[in-house]
């Protein structure tokens, strides 16, 4: 037991670890926010993988060739851009969402690669860290809040003005109001269609950002399906923070530090057993939520979006 | 034309594939040749080397030789499907390019007995299945050398993929020849169980550094933790190609598999109709295995990393030759004696000097 306790000492309370589980958990964060709105509104956009795909090619592409302040809003677009073809099948051809959102991520994984193929093999220089030298020194705070780059300010910002406007605002409460029962909202007036349009743009915006952390910041390098099923991850987070901004943000970082602690203990020699269990920790915490949730079924009406997945077409 | 159909799913890649080619006319046939690789070629990697020599096998015969590829093929039931649609389009010869495809090779073998295969890194042989692979653990014995002398926490990060005998016995070659120069330095193992994912990669090179490791070897195919290592300052190994684009500081050399001779003379032996189910074994002396430039290490390192080189073309050094000791100290190999390759093939058990342990 002396050696479990020298281990979360000298391993889990360090700064080094801090850092790693934000590094980790990013991604999934920024993905998994734009996911929140998408859904919030009634959407399932079950393309996240490929949308963070088009986000971290272009996001690479565009700081390769120009600059990485190019490159952050070049990730937001295609991002954006790919979740456009999505919400014009769903939303003006309604189309079947899962079905459609599958599509999206293979069509992702597919243009991805035909248009990425000059760009891999081709190193680009890491990002600089966002503040100066000297807020970096202070101990133990220095790294954890200054140490980053631009992208994990962005995932804090993200989802605190995700939690602000979906719970603090008119427009927030109309969204949510669309995503719960959207015949209703339709006939208060909301325009339905237009609102989801514009929370699947933003939903896609940020996964773009999410991929775009990958190709810019943890490996400088653009390769085919880099993102390797973190947008898979970041729809499964969703689900195990009950939709709620605050547990999601939570969650993100959670599913970080057990990924990266599965890799520090292996590194202390302890059973690989233990390891595989934590692995698989975060899918069998979100089928937990999903037990739960269906088995409360007034718990089920109070976090899921009513509406989520549903065709809409208004009666005219 | 080619190049513009491989993008999508790796079995819409094979169909489209398949369409494109199956038009040349009856009378002067070329020999067709088909490749199934694990990852995509642009991994900078295995899956890149082996598309190395397709690509030297196309330029050696010219119009007398067809080749396609399908990559990004999943080991298991895909593997299987993917090799039946090959095979089934009249496809002569297929180079199967990975472990975990072996069953799937086994099984298809079965059912077209016309068609030649070939198994890299696999055990299981047919008529008309041969097995191949390189001696890369020649390599990793030079690591080992090299890593003894350069680190000072005497503390190596080695990142593994899967727990088959090809990746232990790269770890324990290089933990062999590490004790050797450097009996305090001890290697810690991460399993990945991946063969290719850059994030997860740069994760666990990250760990490794931040629990103490100035020095990251790796058996998975992207460049990530290269480039972790030259952000952090220390130094790494390229794996399977040579990867100092990504790190230009912090590679010491890399393990570069070349399958270009050994694709060229299957594919004459099968046209020659001499081609028999064999298992080919090369090393560095063979010319499948070499080593990258020898870069950002002290010359007296460089120095003795060449002659180790030399030592083990020339047969006089094995990387497995007592005394090996296991993990718990008891000796596995006596002084003097060398592991036999029925011994090397099937290793399962970590040297003196790795921790961690074996998934089972």
């Amino acid at each position: 037991m002396s050696g479990l306790f020298e281990f979360v000492i000298s391993n889990l309370l360090t700064v080094s670890f801090a850092v790693a589980v934000i590094g980790a958990a990013t991604p999934l964060l920024l993905a998994a926010t734009g996911e929140l709105i998408v859904e919030r509104s009634g959407v399932l956009n079950l393309g996240v993988e490929g949308m963070m795909l088009a986000g971290a090619l272009a996001g690479f592409a565009a700081s390769q060739e120009l600059s990485y302040a190019v490159g952050i809003p070049a990730a937001a677009l295609a991002g954006a851009l790919l979740a456009l073809i999505f919400a014009f099948f769903t939303q003006t051809l309604l189309t079947n969402q899962v079905a459609t959102g599958l599509a999206l991520t293979i069509f992702g994984i597919g243009i991805t690669k035909l248009i990425g193929e000059p760009y891999t093999g081709t190193p680009l220089e890491p990002m600089a860290p966002l503040f100066s030298e000297g807020p970096q020194q202070i101990p133990v705070i220095g790294p954890i809040v200054f140490g980053h780059d631009p992208f994990v300010y962005l995932s804090v910002i993200g989802i605190l003005g995700t939690w602000y406007f979906l719970f603090r605002t008119r427009a927030g409460l109309i969204l949510r109001a669309v995503g719960e029962d959207h015949n209703s909202a339709h006939a208060l007036g909301c325009h339905v269609v237009g609102i989801r349009y514009a929370a699947i743009l933003v939903g896609g915006a940020f996964a773009g950002l999410g991929g775009a952390y990958m190709s810019m910041v943890k490996t400088p390098q653009w390769n085919e399906g880099m993102t390797a099923g973190s947008g898979w991850i970041a729809l499964a987070l969703i689900v195990f923070a009950t939709w709620r901004p605050m547990r999601l943000w939570l969650g993100a970082y959670l599913f970080g530090a057990l990924l990266v602690l599965q890799l520090r203990i292996q590194g202390t020699g302890v059973s690989v057993g233990v390891t595989y269990f934590l692995t698989m920790v975060p899918y069998l915490a979100t089928i937990l939520v999903l037990v739960i949730m269906s088995w409360d079924k007034v718990a089920l009406r109070r976090h899921a979006p009513a509406s989520i997945g549903k065709i809409f077409k208004p009666a005219s | 034309m080619m190049k513009g159909l491989k993008a999508v799913l790796s079995i819409a890649a094979a169909a489209a594939a398949l369409t494109a080619v199956g038009s040349a006319s009856a009378q002067d046939d070329p020999f067709r040749v088909a490749y199934i690789y694990v990852g995509p070629i642009s991994d900078h990697g295995w899956s890149y080397q082996h598309d190395q020599g397709r690509l030297a096998v196309e330029a050696h015969f010219g119009d007398q030789v067809e080749t396609q590829y399908v990559e990004n093929v999943a080991e298991g039931p895909d593997a299987a499907r993917v090799l039946r649609q090959l095979a089934s389009s009249g496809v002569d010869m297929i180079f199967a390019t990975s472990f975990g495809f072996g069953d799937s090779v086994i099984e298809m073998a079965e059912q077209f007995p016309d068609v030649y295969f070939e198994h890299a890194t696999g055990y299981q042989r047919a008529d008309n299945v041969s097995t191949y692979s390189g001696r890369f653990y020649e390599g990793r014995t030079i690591l080992g050398n090299i890593a003894g002398q350069l680190t000072e926490t005497n503390q190596i990060g080695y990142i593994a993929s899967f727990p088959i005998p090809e990746v232990v016995r790269g770890i324990n070659a290089f933990a062999i020849e590490l004790r050797r120069v450097n009996p305090n330095a001890e290697v810690d193992v991460v399993w990945l169980n991946t063969w290719y994912n850059p994030s997860l990669e740069a994760e666990a090179a990250t760990a490794l550094i931040d629990q103490g490791a100035d020095l990251i070897v790796q058996h998975t195919d992207s460049p990530a933790a290269l480039q972790v290592a030259e952000e952090r300052g220390v130094y790494a190994f390229g794996q399977s190609s040579d990867m100092i684009a990504f790190a230009p500081d912090a590679q010491l050399t890399a393990i570069v598999d070349d399958w270009s001779q050994y694709y060229i003379d299957r594919v004459q032996a099968a046209m020659d109709g001499t081609w028999e189910s064999m298992d080919t074994w090369d090393d560095i002396d063979a010319g499948m295995v070499f080593m990258a430039d020898y870069t950002n290490m002290p010359d007296t390192v460089a120095q003795d990393a060449e002659a180790l080189e030399h030592a083990i073309v020339a047969g006089q050094r094995h990387p497995f030759q007592g005394p090996i000791y296991a993990q718990d100290g008891s000796e596995i190999v006596a002084e003097g004696q060398v592991l036999d390759d029925t011994s090397l093939l099937t290793m399962d058990y970590f040297v003196e000097g790795v921790t961690g342990s074996m998934p089972n």
